[in-house]
């Protein structure tokens, strides 16, 4: 369920403006609120302060139960700017640790489920057989079994980016099976009749027919694997005792107190999550460009 | 007339045959089970004639199913064909993993993970209660309400529906559950931090669902609506929250899968020593894989579950909607 872009952005920018800084002002509030108690008994020892003060210790603390959005901005440009890319000080060097795990898996799983849904429209056995417990697993959370994954791969003695994008690989497969088996079957009778009278062969209607009419159905599932996939990407990260990645460097922080430098890693994961969902809509785009809204 | 009689009897000849061969593949697993040994009894691998047994058991299984899901005519065909594969599967597992002595850090044989369900159920009713009963059930019940209630009171406010929406669209692209650590910092070690991140990750499905639900009433019902002289207040009650139920359930479904995932992955952040997630984690790292597969089979269990009582409850709630009557 991305936006919807082009249509009617222009009217829209004024709403949305108005919510993004109501937050943010929220946001400001919030970082006064939930500091001031801190704040009154590190900086001014519970003695007499003005309001002005208060306000400008708790936008500043230097471990704040909130901090402030400028403090997280500031954190986030001097960890991009202050050291190199390969350094783990900085983020973006665990943004591609992440989106590398994440890249390969959606890949994989992608290929998986693209050709499991075409042998399980072609085949009777497996829609009746595999496709019920694939559709019922969307109902269990998958990604509970990944400190399993994480334990099977390195016994076997994998490491690195192979337990992490296998984990990414499984959480794109399922939805992007489910969907394209539903967008292979959507061609109407009257289309592969059509196909039939042509003396198509299964491989050509499957081809000239099923594939172009499945992909309104693959994308939007595109979209929602290569989120599941971030997550579970930063999910393999933890309990290896990472030292690179989102997620790890989640986990760090909060083992440290860093309350900053999570905040701004979660920042960087919403960021990284967008721009993956937004690269994979502008694929759609331009795959699906010649066609007429629906 | 004949035709149609001579069709009945190749149909009844088709089903007589796949009981045939699921008996005689039924026959030929059992023979199976009884010649493998115990694990562990047996050095230097497995006997070349159990190994041949097995694949010739596989063949049979994958024609037993092959010939059940041929069948047509009837509804309970499918789900069965779906159910003997499941068994098919655990039985393979179960023949394989004793038969080739596979490690229980690799894969537990089916019957260790019921043994260790039965062994450790104390231990797993403590962690369901943790997890399920505290942080999911609060959550999940917090976070669609707070969700159906933003939805409904900015119902007349076009320009924050304009403003939210899309904020709220753009949330399922973001990695919420990451928000855990800070959760925990916030709302301690137990319950509450997890039950935070399920509210948060349910929250906007929830809002979006709604605020698409109350536009799903027709014009002519509306306006129907309007010639009785009904208030804002009677039109959403008497027609459009009616009409938005398909809608809300769906959102709730989803959330149900969603604040079973938050849960469970909000503690590998940091939890107390009891929860379903938490003891995934350090049984997995303590590879006491046993443990973790029954904690795995409590959380599949509950979210299939809560989504059969969720479908459930919509056909008796919306039995009058045109997309339940339909099925």
């Amino acid at each position: 369920m991305a936006a919807r872009p082009a249509a009617g952005w222009r009217q829209q920018a004024l709403p949305v403006a108005t919510v993004l800084l109501a937050v943010l002002l929220l946001w400001y509030g919030g970082a006064v609120g939930l500091n001031r108690a801190g704040a009154v008994e590190r900086v001014f020892n519970n003695g007499p302060y003005t309001l002005g003060q208060l306000v400008a210790t708790t936008l500043n603390m230097e471990r704040p139960v909130l901090p402030a959005p400028h403090q997280v901005l500031a954190d986030l440009v001097s960890s991009l700017v202050d050291w190199p890319l390969d350094s783990p000080r900085n983020l973006l060097y665990h943004v591609a640790v992440t989106a590398q795990s994440t890249l390969i898996g959606f890949a994989l799983g992608t290929l998986l489920g693209m050709v499991l849904a075409a042998a399980i429209v072609h085949s009777r056995t497996l829609d009746r057989a595999l496709l019920p417990w694939i559709v019922a697993s969307q109902t269990v959370p998958v990604l509970a079994i990944a400190p399993i994954v994480l334990v099977i791969l390195g016994s076997l003695g994998f490491s690195g980016v192979a337990p992490k994008a296998t984990i990414a690989m499984y959480l794109c497969f399922f939805p992007v099976t489910v969907a394209m088996v539903q967008g292979l079957r959507a061609p109407q009778r009257i289309e592969t009749e059509l196909l039939h009278t042509y003396a198509a062969s299964r491989w050509q209607a499957f081809w000239l027919l099923r594939l172009p009419s499945a992909l309104p159905y693959l994308f939007p599932s595109l979209r929602v694997a290569i989120a599941a996939g971030v997550v579970g990407a930063m999910v393999a990260e933890l309990p290896t005792g990472a030292q690179a990645g989102l997620g790890a460097k989640l986990l760090t922080g909060s083992y440290y107190g860093n309350t900053v430098g999570i905040w701004s890693a979660l920042l960087m994961s919403a960021l990284l999550g967008l721009g993956l969902t937004l690269a994979v809509g502008g694929v759609e785009r331009l795959a699906l460009r010649q066609r007429r809204p629906a | 007339m004949t035709a149609a009689s001579a069709a009945l009897q190749a149909r009844r000849r088709h089903v007589r045959a796949a009981q045939a061969v699921v008996a005689v593949a039924g026959l030929a697993a059992a023979a199976l089970w009884w010649a493998v040994p115990p694990a562990g009894t047996v050095d230097g691998g497995p006997a070349t004639a159990l190994v041949l047994a097995l694949l010739a058991v596989l063949g049979l299984a994958g024609w037993s199913v092959q010939r059940l899901a041929a069948l047509d005519h009837h509804p309970a065909f499918g789900p069965a064909t779906a159910a003997l594969f499941g068994l098919w599967v655990l039985y393979l597992w179960q023949v394989g993993v004793t038969l080739f002595d596979v490690p229980r850090v690799l894969l537990p044989a089916p019957a260790f993970i019921a043994q260790m369900l039965a062994d450790r159920w104390d231990t797993l009713l403590g962690d369901f209660v943790q997890t399920v009963l505290k942080a999911v059930l609060i959550g999940w019940a917090l976070g669609s309400a707070l969700g159906f209630g933003v939805g409904v009171a900015i119902d007349r406010a076009p320009f924050l529906q304009r403003g939210l929406l899309p904020l709220a669209s753009l949330t399922s692209t973001v990695p919420l559950v990451a928000v855990a650590p800070i959760m925990v910092m916030w709302f301690g070690f137990d319950w509450p931090s997890k039950a935070a991140v399920v509210v948060l990750m349910t929250f906007f499905p929830m809002l979006i669902s709604t605020l698409a639900g109350l536009q799903a009433a027709g014009k002519l019902e509306r306006e129907l609506m309007h010639s009785y002289a009904a208030s804002y207040g009677q039109t959403l009650v008497g027609l459009r929250l009616p009409m938005a139920l398909p809608f809300i359930f769906s959102a709730l479904k989803v959330n149900a899968t969603l604040a079973l995932i938050g849960a469970i992955v909000a503690e590998f952040f940091g939890s107390p020593t009891v929860g379903l997630g938490f003891r995934i984690s350090t049984e997995a790292a303590r590879m006491n894989m046993g443990l973790v597969w029954g904690a795995i089979v409590v959380a599949a269990v509950t979210g299939s579950l809560a989504y059969a009582l969720l479908v459930q409850l919509e056909r008796r709630w919306a039995f009058w909607h045109p997309s339940i009557r339909n099925k």
